[in-house]
């Protein structure tokens, strides 16, 4: 603050309490008349008032107000630039929150840093630990079961996009991911779209439509095998799903795989290095780990 | 002077209540009005983009500041669900400021980047379909409604009178940012644009 606002502050914030104070100071002063049913004159619908001085408990207690406004003000910021005899300031109390708070966690933090995922997946605190921080930042897309929701995976089976690899899982939270399914609608029509449903039906082990699985196939084998793989089950590398396992990221509805081919689909993780740091990423890697393990 | 002068004068009754509640707020707002914290943005932010500001426009149409405020306050429990504390000059150019008193959802100060593009739109349109729990209504009108950013320009030629720094630039390509996106795509832009400028620093 300017010179010129830190006086200002300092002069109404002054004139306040001492104005506060002339005026207890000046009502204190009038005389009274020792007459307890002198009135003040005022009637109002035959109500009179009456003129007694202000109780004595109610005084004190503008007293006392008076008294901790001028402690306040000389502890805690409120004069101006005048930072008070404490230095209290918010930043410096949430910086000393977190600081406590580090006292306390840090340690438990540091201990499981540097210990491997597969390993801290098997250990019951780091787990749980790794749970809190996912129910309170990853729910709301793969929910708090961790069961996922459509074109969020469930991270409780065992198919995983980009394998069932430590380090990859922890890139995906740390950095997030972008899967990404181009649309064919341009490419194919109705009819090789139904085709290729049925083929991908197929891959599944479903019960499908021969004749349209085999046009499907074809289309398959010149387009569509560059990320799924020959064999249809996928490549970890990219992130394409595995086509032979039957689980479906976006539901396995005919309908719904027709709409997938046709227009492509996105999924993003979005990155948690900055959101969660690095340690409680680990953890959450732990416990994500451990979920498939069951 | 008198007691019964001033209980029986209703206009100088009026006038001395008045100086007497203007202190408050002669100390403590109008210096804020002039002192570098409050009134200078921060270094490297940018005003909301053409379909962004539209966004923010129907976020206070459909009242989501009713819900959800956007002022992460300076307590850990806080700052570790929702990030670095909000700061006076990330909110310079917010006309009106939308902190919000109440948290029936989230805050949402920092909201964006949290989740993918698709993730708002699914929850916008139907938000069980992603929180089972949620009592969020769903505002699935958003996704029909299409934009044609007649007034965007003017908006953003309103905000650029008290302060807010767009170019001419910017104005001239509102419209044409703007036209034929629908709302729902503007209150996603927006919800991704909130709160970037400050990084966690857990």
């Amino acid at each position: 603050m300017s010179e010129f606002w830190n006086w200002w502050v300092i002069l109404i914030t002054v004139v306040n309490v001492l104005g506060c104070w002339a005026l207890l100071y000046w009502t204190r002063r009038m005389k009274d008349s020792g007459d307890e049913n002198e009135t003040t004159g005022h009637v109002y619908d035959g109500i009179e008032e009456y003129n007694n001085p202000l109780p004595k408990w109610w005084l004190n207690m503008f007293n006392i107000c008076l008294v901790f406004s001028v402690v306040y003000l000389i502890l805690y910021p409120g004069l101006g630039n005048f930072a008070g005899v404490l230095g209290w300031t918010q930043q410096g109390q949430h910086a000393e929150e977190v600081a406590d708070a580090k006292a306390i966690y840090a340690p438990l933090f540091a201990k499981y840093a540097s210990v491997p995922i597969e390993e801290l997946s098997k250990v019951k605190q780091a787990t749980q630990m790794g749970k809190r921080i996912f129910v309170n930042t990853c729910f709301g897309c793969h929910g708090s079961d961790a069961r996922g929701n459509k074109g969020y995976p469930d991270l409780t089976d065992k198919d995983w996009l980009y394998g069932k690899d430590a380090a990859a899982l922890e890139q995906s939270i740390l950095n997030g991911r972008s899967g990404m399914m181009p649309a064919y609608e341009e490419v194919f029509d109705a009819a090789q779209i139904d085709g290729l449903v049925q083929y991908v039906g197929q891959l599944s082990g479903n019960q499908v439509n021969e004749q349209q699985a085999d046009i499907g196939k074809a289309l398959y084998n010149q387009q569509c095998y560059v990320c799924h793989g020959v064999d249809g089950k996928g490549n970890v590398a990219l992130g394409a799903p595995n086509l032979t396992d039957n689980i479906w990221l976006y539901g396995g509805s005919s309908t719904t795989i027709a709409e997938t081919i046709r227009k492509g689909r996105n999924g993003i993780m979005p990155a948690h290095k900055e959101i969660l740091g690095k340690e409680k990423s680990h953890l959450v890697a732990a416990y994500v780990y451990s979920l498939s393990d069951k | 002077m008198k007691h019964e002068k001033v209980e029986k004068n209703i206009g100088l009754m009026g006038l001395l209540i008045f100086i007497v509640i203007s202190f408050g707020g002669l100390a403590e707002i109008v210096p804020l009005f002039f002192i570098s914290d409050t009134t200078e943005p921060l270094k490297g932010m940018k005003p909301h983009s053409a379909l962004a500001l539209e966004g923010r426009d129907i976020y206070i149409r459909e009242g989501c500041n009713t819900c959800h405020s956007q002022m992460i306050r300076p307590f850990r429990a806080e700052t570790e669900r929702y990030g670095h504390y909000s700061v006076a000059g990330e909110h310079v150019w917010e006309h009106p400021f939308l902190w919000g008193s109440k948290r029936t959802g989230p805050d949402l100060a920092r909201v964006g980047g949290r989740y993918s593009d698709e993730w708002h739109r699914v929850h916008l349109l139907n938000p069980r379909d992603l929180v089972p729990d949620s009592n969020m209504p769903a505002f699935t009108w958003l996704e029909h409604a299409v934009l044609d950013g007649e007034l965007t320009g003017k908006k953003m030629e309103a905000l650029r009178m008290v302060g807010v720094p767009y170019t001419d630039t910017d104005i001239a390509n509102a419209k044409s940012e703007v036209a034929g996106k629908t709302e729902l795509d503007a209150v996603v832009t927006y919800l991704q644009s909130l709160g970037l400028i400050l990084k966690d620093k857990r």
